[in-house]
C-alpha cells in the first residue's frame, strides 16, 4: 500500500534518568489505520517512550509531530484533549459506576446542568455497538469480565475524538476468547483511520494483529519492521541482541554428577499464571529458566518458593512431598529466592549491609533468640570477603551501594541459611559486567559443592554459560527442556523460545 | 457477580447495589411493625414524623457526612462544628444581632471549616481522619473560648421557629427543623444523581486514581464535600438550636459517631463509592425509631439504646463485607 503521512512522528527523542539513558535518539511513527507494535526487552525503553509521548515525562532531547504539527504535551489529559488516548494494562476505569458512566463521565449530556441519564445510555450503546458489543450499560462496570472493562475503557478513550490509541499490555490479563474480542475491536478501529500503539509480551498476538513494528534495546533504537517480514527468530534475537560478552571464559561446565532429585514439581501450575510443568531438579545442578519476559520464568519460581499457591500439582522436595504454603515453610526446607524485584521485594535500603544480610537467618531463628554480635561480624565478613561487596564496610546503608553489590548482599543473606536450593531470578539485570562476571562465577561454585541453582535470566548466553539443562518458557508454559550440551546454542535457544517447539 | 448466601431471591429481582438499603428498609419496616404490636398507640404516622422532628439535625449532618464518605473520606469534626454553631447563635443572639444575619454568618462559618479542612486534606495529602480530628478539637476549643456555659436563646425569631408546628392534615405535623432536614435530603439527593458534582463524588470513592486519569476534578470534588459537610454541620447546629433554643459547648459530643453509624446502617460502604441518600434517611430514622421503642418500653435505661446502635453497626459492617468481596471478586 501507499503509506500515507504518518499521523505521528517523534524523533531523535532522548531521555535521561539519574544513571541511566532510558531513550537515546529513538525515532518513531505512527501511520493511520495501522496498528504498530513496539517491541523490546524489559527496560528497553517502551514504557518510556509511551510516558514521553503521553505527557507523563518530558523529553530531555528531540521532537514529536502530532499531525504535522509539533506538540509538547504537559499532562495525560493533555495528551488525550490532543487525540493521544491510552488504555493501560488495569483498567483505569471506576468499577462502582455504571457502563455508560464510564464512558461519559465528565463529558455526560446534560440539560440545564442536570445529566441526561437516558440520553446517556443510550448513546453508550451506541458507541458499544459500533465496536460489536451489546451489554447492558446500565449496569456497573464491576460486573463485567476484565475484557468488556477493558473494551469499556477503549470506547472511552475512542469517543474523545481519538487518533492515536495506545494500548500498553491490554492482553495480559485475558484469555484466549477475550483477546479475540478486543482484537476485533482493535481492527474495527483500524478501519475507521485510527491508529494504535499496542504494546504486548506475546509474539504469536504481535503477529496476529499488528502490521508493522519497532523494536527498542537498551533505550536505542534497533528498527522498524513490516510484521509479514520479520521472522519471528529474527524478532527476538533484535529484541535480545547478541552482545558477545566481554566475559572471561568460564570453564566448560562439567556435566552435572548424578545427584538425587532435590525438587520435583509433577504437573505443578497456577490458573492465570503458569499452565502446569513438570520439572526436577537435582542436586548440585543449575537449571537455567529462558524465555521472553512475562513469558512465565518468576512465576515458575514464585510456586517452588511457595511465594504463591499452586493451584494444581504436587511439589516434592528430598523426595517428600510437601505443600509450601508460604515462603517460611520454603525457607525452612532450605529453599531459597533472590528476587528480580531486589528493591521492592529484598532489601531495605535503609539498614545497612551487616542487618540486611543477617535478616533472613535472623528470621529463621526466630526473633527471640538474637544472633551474637561476634558471630554477626563473623559471617558478614566472610561473605563480604567471599562475594568481594564494595565498600566492604558492613556499616554502610544498603541504599548507598551499587546495583550489583546490592544483588551481592542479597544473594550474601540467602547464603548464610546454606540452602539445597538457590533460586535466582535475573540475579544479573542491570548490574555492570564485572559484578556480572563474579556473581556467575559464584554461581558456578555453588553448584560444584553440591547446592542446586534455579538461575533465571533473560540473557540466554548468561544461561548457556551456567546451566547443565534450560528450561524454554514461552507464553505461560514451559515448552521445552533441553540438557546443554555442544549442540545447544543461543541459536537453537532463540528458536525454540520463538516457535515454541523443541529445536 | 458472585451471589450472596442468603439473599437469591432478592438479588433476582433487584439489583445487587439497591440490597443494602432494602436490608435497612426491611429492618425499619420490621422495627415499626414490633414497636406497634408490643405498645399501643405506637403505629400512628406520627411516630414516624417525630422522628424526624427529634433528629432534623441529625439527618442534616447525615447527609454531609454522606457525601464526605461516598468519596471515601470521613468527617469527625461535624459534633463540634454542630456545637460552634449553637454557641456562635446563641451568644450573638444575646447581643441583639438580627437572627436572618446570624443564620447566614453561621452557615458561612460552618462551610469555610469545612472548605479549609478539605484544603488541606487534598493539597497536603494527609488522612481526612487525623485532619478532621484537628479540626473536632478546635471547634470544640473555639466552642468554650465564647463561653464555658449554656446560654439561652430568648430571639423571637428562633422561638417562633421553635414552637411552629406545620399541620399536615389529619393528626399529623411536622417541626419547620425536619422541614428543612427533608428539603436538604431532596436537594443532596439530586446533587448527589443529577450533577457532574454528585457523580464525581461517586466516581472519586470508586477510585481516585482512576478519576484523576479519566480527567476528572478530584480536587475541587473533595473540597467540595467537606465544604458541604461543614455546611450541613452548620446548619445541623442551628437546627439543633432550634431544637434546645440554647447554645452549649458541650452539646452534640459524639455526634459525629451518630452521622457515621446512621451513614453505615443505611448501606454506604465506609471505602467509598457505593451508597445512597435515601440509606441515609433510613439510618437515622433507624436510630430514632430505637430510641422511640425504648422511650416506649420505659423500664430500659437509655444506653440501651448505644446497645441496639452498636450490635447494628456490627451487623450492618458484616453485611457490607459479604457485599465487598462479592463485588470485587466479580471485577476479576
Amino acid at each position: 500500500m501507499a503509506a500515507p503521512a504518518p499521523i505521528l512522528r517523534m524523533s531523535g527523542i532522548g531521555k535521561q534518568f539519574p544513571g541511566v539513558k532510558a531513550l537515546d535518539g529513538v525515532d518513531f511513527r505512527l501511520l493511520p489505520g495501522e496498528v504498530h507494535a513496539l517491541m523490546g526487552e524489559n527496560g528497553a525503553g517502551k514504557s518510556t517512550l509511551i510516558k514521553v509521548l503521553t505527557g507523563v515525562y518530558d523529553i530531555d532531547a528531540g521532537e514529536i509531530e502530532l499531525e504535522g504539527r509539533r506538540v509538547a504535551f504537559s499532562s495525560p489529559l493533555a495528551a488525550q484533549q490532543a487525540g493521544i488516548s491510552t488504555v493501560y494494562q488495569e483498567v483505569n476505569l471506576c468499577t462502582n459506576l455504571s457502563v455508560a458512566e464510564n464512558i461519559f463521565i465528565g463529558r455526560e449530556p446534560r440539560r440545564f446542568g442536570r445529566i441526561q441519564w437516558r440520553a446517556m445510555r443510550r448513546r453508550a450503546a451506541e458507541i458499544l455497538s459500533r465496536l460489536d458489543l451489546d451489554i447492558d450499560v446500565s449496569a456497573p462496570l464491576a460486573s463485567y469480565s476484565l475484557a468488556i472493562q477493558q473494551m469499556v475503557a477503549i470506547a472511552r478513550a475512542v469517543d474523545i475524538d481519538a487518533k492515536v490509541l495506545i494500548l500498553d499490555e491490554p492482553t495480559s490479563s485475558l484469555d484466549a476468547g477475550e483477546v479475540a474480542q478486543l482484537f476485533r475491536v482493535m481492527r474495527r478501529l483500524k478501519e475507521q483511520g485510527i491508529a494504535i500503539l499496542f504494546v504486548s509480551h506475546f509474539l504469536d498476538q504481535i503477529y496476529e494483529i499488528s502490521d508493522r513494528m519497532t523494536i527498542l534495546r537498551n533505550g536505542k533504537l534497533v528498527g522498524e519492521y513490516l510484521t509479514s517480514e520479520l521472522s519471528q527468530v529474527e524478532l527476538v534475537g533484535k529484541m535480545i541482541g547478541r552482545e558477545l560478552a566481554d566475559l572471561e571464559k568460564l570453564e566448560a561446565r562439567p556435566p552435572a554428577r548424578e545427584g538425587a532429585p532435590l525438587v520435583e514439581a509433577e504437573r505443578l501450575g497456577r490458573p492465570g499464571a503458569i499452565e502446569p510443568f513438570t520439572l526436577t531438579i537435582h542436586e548440585g545442578e543449575v537449571v537455567g529458566l529462558a524465555g521472553l519476559l512475562g513469558s512465565g520464568r518468576t512465576e515458575v519460581a514464585r510456586l517452588l518458593f511457595g511465594a504463591d499457591h499452586a493451584g494444581t500439582g504436587a511439589l516434592k522436595i528430598g523426595g517428600e512431598q510437601v505443600s509450601l504454603r508460604t515462603p517460611r515453610s520454603a525457607v525452612a526446607r532450605k529453599l531459597a529466592f533472590c528476587s528480580e524485584n531486589r528493591r521492592a521485594e529484598g532489601l531495605i535500603p535503609d539498614l545497612t549491609v551487616r542487618e540486611n544480610i543477617i535478616l533472613a537467618l535472623q528470621a529463621a531463628r526466630g526473633w527471640t533468640r538474637p544472633i551474637p554480635r561476634r558471630k554477626q561480624d563473623e559471617l558478614v565478613d566472610k561473605y563480604v570477603a567471599a562475594l568481594n561487596i564494595r565498600p566492604a564496610d558492613p556499616d554502610q546503608l544498603v541504599r548507598n551501594l551499587s546495583g550489583g553489590n546490592q544483588q551481592k548482599v542479597l544473594l550474601a543473606r540467602w547464603l548464610i541459611l546454606e540452602p539445597r536450593l538457590l533460586i535466582l531470578d535475573e540475579p544479573t539485570r542491570g548490574i555492570d559486567v564485572g559484578a556480572k562476571a563474579e556473581i556467575q562465577r559464584l554461581v558456578a561454585e555453588l553448584s560444584d559443592g553440591g547446592m542446586a541453582v534455579l538461575f533465571i535470566s533473560a540473557e540466554l548466553e548468561e544461561v548457556l554459560r551456567l546451566s547443565h539443562k534450560v528450561g524454554v518458557l514461552r507464553d505461560r508454559r514451559l515448552v521445552a527442556e533441553l540438557d546443554n550440551d555442544e549442540r545447544l546454542t543461543t541459536d537453537a535457544l532463540t528458536e525454540t523460545i520463538a516457535s515454541g517447539a523443541r529445536a | 457477580m458472585t451471589s450472596i448466601t442468603g439473599l437469591p431471591g432478592l438479588r433476582r429481582v433487584v439489583p445487587q447495589k439497591y440490597v443494602p438499603v432494602l436490608v435497612t428498609a426491611c429492618l425499619f419496616v420490621a422495627m415499626f411493625v414490633a414497636g406497634g404490636v408490643r405498645y399501643d398507640n405506637f403505629a400512628t404516622g406520627q411516630i414516624i414524623l417525630n422522628v424526624f422532628i427529634d433528629n432534623a439535625f441529625l439527618l442534616v449532618v447525615a447527609v454531609g457526612m454522606t457525601f464526605v464518605i461516598l468519596t471515601g473520606g470521613i468527617d469527625l469534626s461535624v459534633g463540634s462544628v454542630v456545637a460552634l454553631a449553637t454557641m456562635v447563635s446563641a451568644s450573638l443572639l444575646k447581643d441583639g444581632w438580627p437572627a436572618y444575619a446570624v443564620i447566614a454568618l453561621v452557615l458561612v462559618i460552618g462551610a469555610t471549616l469545612g472548605l479549609g479542612m478539605g484544603a488541606i486534606i487534598h493539597y497536603f495529602e494527609i488522612q481526612p481522619f487525623i485532619v478532621t480530628l484537628a479540626g473536632m478539637f478546635l471547634a470544640r476549643g473555639l466552642c468554650y473560648t465564647i463561653s464555658t456555659d449554656s446560654i439561652p436563646i430568648e430571639n423571637e425569631t428562633f422561638t417562633a421557629i421553635a414552637q411552629t408546628r406545620i399541620n399536615l392534615g389529619g393528626d399529623l405535623s411536622l417541626s419547620p427543623s425536619a422541614v428543612i432536614s427533608i428539603v436538604v435530603v431532596l436537594i443532596a439527593a439530586y446533587m448527589l444523581h443529577y450533577t457532574r458534582l454528585g457523580r464525581n463524588v461517586y466516581a472519586t470513592g470508586g477510585s481516585e486514581q482512576s478519576a484523576l486519569l479519566m480527567g476528572l476534578p478530584v480536587a475541587r470534588t473533595k473540597i467540595a464535600v467537606y465544604t458541604i459537610s461543614g455546611f450541613c454541620s452548620a446548619l445541623g447546629g442551628l437546627l439543633f438550636a432550634f431544637y434546645s433554643l440554647s447554645g452549649y459547648g458541650l452539646s452534640a459530643v459524639g455526634m459525629e459517631l451518630d452521622a457515621i453509624a446512621a451513614v453505615v446502617i443505611g448501606g454506604t460502604l465506609l471505602t467509598g463509592g457505593s451508597g445512597y441518600l435515601a440509606g441515609t434517611v433510613l439510618g437515622v430514622l433507624v436510630l430514632g425509631l430505637i430510641q422511640t421503642i425504648i422511650s416506649f418500653e420505659g423500664t430500659l435505661s437509655s444506653w440501651w439504646t448505644k446497645i441496639f446502635i452498636g450490635v447494628l453497626l456490627f451487623a450492618f459492617i458484616l453485611l457490607q463485607r459479604v457485599f465487598s468481596a462479592g463485588s470485587r471478586r466479580g471485577a476479576h
